[in-house]
């Protein structure tokens, strides 16, 4: 049974991440998506003191501040005139740093290990069951990763066509009357509720890694959007199950496994995708010539 | 909080300091070009990078010694910096999605090695998840003067290429035209970034060591246009964060050095984006107000100059 809640848990993470991942590389802004990723630490720190729990929704609050206060902070170093990717890097630190010495100073008097955040313990989901009037309802990770699967996927299912304009071209949708900047922290809002969903299963490190290499693999794969948030989830949840194998063979960190995992699926959506593949257009040439 | 000079009258604590404090220098130094080359983010990816190639290094040898990791920790730096140009050359991913790539899957290779590492029968493996965060307090003698000798090296071959990495860092093309060599320079930088990252990972830890690199050198460019001077005030500005991050984790206890360097180092990074000259905050709003008055002051003379001449008429 925990091998179940396991991978059922690692699949949701694997789809919130693979829709949302999806924007983030079209727009360029997978390393932004790397910064908030690392700065909700600081957030997931404070509600964890104040509410003393792990999954609750205050945390989600928190989390959702902090990424919009990253995205909001980058934007005006931006504006303020420092290059895009310092800024990022400055402010992704700088808050990254904050919860980690909110951790170091508080982790004795409460139960908050700093790896745990950082490379998450999938394996223990299960055993945080959700208990409602006495009958067991599942682990509680479950259904905070519905739940915001469930957000996200009503968010970008609602406004697609906006944020399909964004991504492709957002001076057209500004021209058109689309409000590009509501939308992008809209996105940024999805992307720190993902981040902070899944961080007690996979850490707040390698969340980036679910995020953007699916989406880069199905990126590889297709020209077509539609068709790419699908291959992103699939490419998401089969290295959730692939990584989940090779973990328990290794007796290794599963959320290293499962972004090693996918990684390799990208390596191979590199060299043998049939349109971008590097392989398959040498070979292409070959037969031209 | 201890007393600063009674810290240091320990012999241990000095090496610490000495430690800390170079390592900021260097990697504010070689921060500014890479951040002038609008590459800031580089050293976050190879930093992440470097986890696998100091896991492997002590998987292979078992030893726990600066210098190995250095070269383990240089060979994946170096392979990270190629898949990211193979990635971006190849196929239509951007550069930043191909650095997350090459970030997030060194990292999470890197973090299966420590945990087999760690479930494995390596003995005297305890400590080597410190460098996740720096712990500067478990660096020894011989750890400084490793760290010594690279910040010497880094240092001297700055100040020797300073006029080839100055225009490398502004105008490559002309750099190419007069007929320098462009190609190995670039990657001569790169080397020395990684160099700069791999010894700043013991003091500051993998995740964190990026700001060391990017933070002094944009807090330096608010105080200068001028190139010498920004390298300059960059690497005083990192000696600074790294000496006071280091006296404050080792008069608290429990606190990594790491992240109290880095918020040392974004508080002066706040206080040059408040009060640099000309492109500061304040600054910026003197300069406003200023402008606001002699307009008025102006258009106010203009109008009763134009009231006058109505008069007159």
């Amino acid at each position: 049974m925990s091998d179940f809640w396991i991978l059922l848990t690692g699949a949701l993470v694997a789809s919130c991440c693979g829709i949302l991942g999806v924007f983030l590389v079209l727009r360029k802004m997978a390393m932004i998506g790397d910064a908030i990723s690392h700065s909700v630490m600081p957030g997931i720190v404070v509600a964890f003191l104040l509410s003393g729990s792990r999954d609750s929704l205050l945390m989600m609050f928190a989390a959702l501040l902090c990424g919009l206060l990253t995205t909001f902070l980058i934007q005006m170093f931006q504006n303020s005139g420092i290059q895009s990717d310092a800024s990022i890097g400055v402010v992704f630190t700088a808050l990254f740093a904050i919860g980690v010495v909110l951790v170091s100073l508080y982790a004795r008097q409460v139960h908050l290990d700093q790896d745990a955040i950082l490379y998450g313990e999938i394996a223990y989901v299960h055993w945080n069951i959700w208990e409602l009037g006495g009958v067991s309802m599942g682990p509680k990770a479950i259904w905070l990763l519905g739940f915001t699967l469930f957000v996200i996927a009503a968010v970008i299912g609602l406004f697609y066509k906006q944020f399909k304009l964004c991504a492709f071209d957002p001076a057209l949708a500004a021209a058109i009357g689309i409000p590009v900047v509501f939308f992008h922290y809209l996105l940024m809002g999805l992307v720190s509720m993902a981040t902070v969903s899944s961080f007690e299963s996979v850490g707040a490190i390698l969340v980036v890694g679910l995020l953007i290499i699916p989406a880069s693999t199905a990126y590889l794969l297709t020209d077509r959007l539609g068709v790419m948030i699908g291959l992103s989830v699939g490419a998401g949840v089969a290295s959730t199950f692939l990584g989940y194998g090779a973990a328990v063979l290794l007796d290794a960190s599963i959320a290293g496994c499962m972004v090693c995992a996918a990684s390799l699926l990208f390596i191979a959506a590199f060299l043998f995708s049939p349109s971008h593949g590097v392989i398959v257009k040498k070979l292409r040439l070959r037969q031209l010539t | 909080m201890q007393n600063i000079w009674l810290m240091l009258a320990d012999p241990n604590m000095q090496w610490i300091f000495l430690g800390c404090t170079l390592l900021g220098l260097s990697s504010g130094v070689i921060g500014c070009f890479s951040y002038l080359r609008k590459q800031s983010l580089m050293g976050d990816t190879l930093a992440h990078a470097a986890l696998p190639g100091i896991c492997i290094a002590f998987m292979l040898t078992g030893i726990k010694s600066i210098g190995l990791f250095l070269i383990g920790a240089g060979a994946a730096g170096l392979i990270a910096t190629f898949g990211i140009g193979y990635i971006t050359r190849n196929s239509k991913l951007k550069q930043d999605a191909a650095m997350g790539i090459v970030l997030s899957g060194f990292f999470g290779f890197g973090i299966v090695l420590l945990t087999l590492i760690q479930h494995g029968s390596y003995g005297n493996q305890a400590g080597l998840d410190k460098f996740l965060f720096g712990q500067a307090a478990s660096m020894i003698a011989s750890d400084v003067i490793t760290m010594t000798s690279v910040c010497v090296l880094l240092i001297t071959v700055c100040t020797l290429l300073f006029k080839q990495f100055k225009l490398i860092s502004f105008d490559p093309g002309f750099a190419r035209g007069i007929g320098y060599p462009v190609a190995f320079l670039e990657q001569l930088l790169m080397l020395l970034i990684v160099v700069a990252v791999v010894a700043g990972i013991q003091a500051v830890g993998v995740v964190l060591v990026a700001a060391l690199l990017i933070t002094p050198a944009v807090s330096a460019r608010y105080w200068t246009d001028r190139l010498g001077l920004m390298v300059v005030l960059s690497g005083v500005f990192g000696a600074a964060s790294g000496a006071v991050g280091t006296w404050i984790s080792a008069s608290v206890s429990n606190l990594p050095t790491g992240p109290v360097t880095v918020l040392a180092a974004t508080l002066l990074f706040f206080i040059s984006i408040l009060f640099g000259p000309q492109r500061g905050l304040v600054a910026k709003q003197l300069m406003r107000n200023r402008v606001k008055q002699r307009f008025n002051r102006e258009s106010e003379s203009l109008a009763k100059n134009s009231l006058k001449k109505e008069a007159a008429l």
